[in-house]
């Protein structure tokens, strides 16, 4: 493998999305909303200190839990496939380069600019609540940030199994908005439904609940903030209680798993199918 | 140079390509000739490995399957369906190509002068004509000054004498010892660039042959205009039925049909009977279908005898 043509197709992925309207439609209304949400937080003079940033913080996880997800699918899902109705990738395939290069290069440059799409929002509005005279638990907040980059990792990494196997752009945008609403929607509502009325055993719901990449952000974040997991009722007591002190390690390997599984199986299948 | 052998591609059920195989040495040119459809494209993508494909491919000693990155740098390929990065600049498009290519930067705009668009450099290859951009890929095959060339119908977004223009840039390159492999449905770019010619049908080999003989095996028969004198015409027609010409008058002269080695005949007819032949030429011969036999006349239809 070569990590110059890595690099090279890497850096024109960034420079692309930063021409990109979507990305930076994203990225303009991710740093608004989390502004938004800091102001929300911090607007009354009785919960500035810790207590507003435990507030901005728990607002910026639904945030993240919302929008990184459809970054992530949406961007990831339009990269093979749009340059496979182009035509261009067929272009770049004829160089002297393998699909695992291309494919690992534009992964890397969509992350490298998800990643500052996130670190401007997260930035501006930790900024915004340390103006305001909030305290910021930067361990904490350095968490939920971490967590928000996997699982932006984790969404591009399905967004490219997507793409891998779509010819067309819109059909590959269509895909990553059903997987969206159903991570989003499904995978909480259904789980509460399915937990009702098959009388799930908690030990069962819990595993059900990590196999989605947006539970195990969720769960993450608010470990982060409040220390716990008491407010996601007996099952977040039950979380605690089995995983203890290894419940980051679990939600971070769940996380990296849903980086890594989807990305090898986009390469199966983009090498399968080449430019077709 | 170019080593395919039982070259097989399947998308679904469908077989569109089923065992070509070809020997094109260093410093030769194989034309694949064919309609649209025949299998053309698909060859050149398949032994590029862009499609998944059964069968052997080497590319200047490296297979294609195994060895993708080195056999793919001893190729330029222009494509058919010119795709390149619309919001680049031309010179900053081939100077990231050259990067990836591992070639001096420098060469792309060398290059861009040798293709004449050097003054296009700092244009936007979305702004480019369909034309400006043909010259462009070929400027982008030859970056890496690779010993092989894929052509996949290089000419088609030419006029004639841009068209004339490129004929004459890739004859000096296989002069300058490139292998070239070119799909076309123009006889005048097989004349011109190919010493052999396959021709494809649905997929399967039809012909194999010399470029020189491809005329007489496509088009038997050629399409011959002569002008005569008004007072002649009648004289004329009756000398050239007397030969077992078959011929058709309109307002524009005589056509007639003649086998592809006799051209001169109806000449000889006309002046053995006394009648003055004012002009004559060959009707434009290239055809779409090669199937359709003399078919193609422009302007007249041929109204077979």
């Amino acid at each position: 493998m070569d990590t110059r043509v890595i690099g090279l197709v890497a850096r024109k992925e960034v420079r692309d999305a930063l021409r990109n309207r979507w990305f930076l439609l994203y990225a303009a209304g991710f740093a608004l909303l989390a502004i938004a949400l800091s102001q929300l937080s911090t607007g009354d003079s009785g919960t500035a200190g810790y207590a507003g940033f435990g507030r901005t913080a728990a607002g910026l996880v639904n945030l993240v839990l919302f929008v990184v997800p459809l970054m992530g699918l949406t961007l990831g899902a339009q990269s093979l496939a749009g340059e496979r109705e182009r035509g261009t990738l067929a272009t770049l395939l004829a160089q002297p380069v393998t699909r695992t290069e291309v494919l690992l290069g534009k992964f890397a440059g969509l992350a490298l600019a998800l990643g500052a799409a996130l670190l401007l929002g997260f930035g501006l509005a930790g900024a915004w609540v340390a103006a305001r005279g909030g305290g910021v638990e930067a361990g904490a907040y350095a968490q939920v940030v971490g967590a928000a980059a996997l699982l932006a990792l984790a969404t591009l990494s399905i967004g490219f199994l997507i793409s891998s196997a779509a010819r067309r752009t819109s059909a590959a945008t269509a895909v990553a908005l059903f997987v969206w609403l159903a991570l989003v929607f499904a995978g909480d509502l259904g789980l509460m439904g399915s937990a009702m009325t098959m009388r799930l055993p908690v030990r069962t719901l819990l595993g059900l609940t990590l196999l989605n990449p947006l539970e195990a952000y969720r769960i993450g974040g608010i470990a982060a903030i409040t220390g716990g997991l008491d407010v996601l009722g007996p099952a977040g007591v039950y979380a605690d209680r089995v995983l203890g002190p290894s419940l980051v390690a679990v939600l971070a390997a769940v996380l990296v798993a849903w980086c890594v599984v989807p990305l090898i199986a986009a390469g199966v299948v983009f090498a399968r199918r080449g430019i077709r | 140079m170019i080593a395919v052998q039982d070259l097989t591609v399947r998308f679904g059920s469908a077989t569109v390509l089923d065992g070509l195989a070809l020997d094109v040495p260093s410093g030769g040119g194989v034309a694949l000739w064919g309609t649209n459809g025949a299998g053309k494209t698909t060859a050149l993508r398949a032994m590029l490995g862009l499609l998944p494909f059964d069968g052997t491919v080497r590319l200047g000693g490296h297979d294609v399957r195994r060895d993708g990155r080195r056999a793919r740098a001893q190729v330029g390929y222009v494509p058919q369906q010119l795709a390149f990065w619309d919001d680049l600049g031309t010179l900053e498009c081939l100077q990231w190509l050259a990067r990836l290519r591992r070639a001096p930067i420098e060469r792309a705009a060398v290059l861009l002068e040798r293709v004449d668009l050097a003054q296009h450099g700092r244009k936007r290859v979305g702004e480019l004509s369909g034309g400006m951009k043909q010259r462009m890929a070929l400027a982008a095959a030859l970056l890496g000054d690779p010993p092989i060339l894929l052509l996949d119908e290089p000419t088609a977004n030419l006029d004639a004498a841009g068209r004339a223009d490129l004929l004459a840039l890739l004859a000096d390159l296989r002069g300058a010892g490139k292998t070239l492999l070119v799909t076309t449905h123009r006889l005048s770019e097989v004349q011109a660039l190919a010493d052999r010619v396959i021709v494809l049908e649905g997929g399967e080999v039809r012909l194999s042959c010399s470029a020189d003989a491809l005329e007489a095996a496509l088009y038997p028969f050629a399409t011959l205009r002569l002008v005569v004198a008004p007072a002649d015409e009648a004289a004329a027609l009756a000398a050239l039925a007397k030969s077992g010409f078959k011929t058709h008058a309109n307002r524009h002269g005589i056509l007639v049909r003649v086998a592809a080695g006799r051209r001169a005949a109806p000449v000889e007819a006309l002046l053995a009977a006394d009648v003055a032949v004012e002009d004559l030429w060959m009707e434009d011969h290239w055809i779409e279908d090669p199937r359709a036999e003399g078919s193609h006349v422009e302007g007249d239809a041929w109204t077979p005898g």
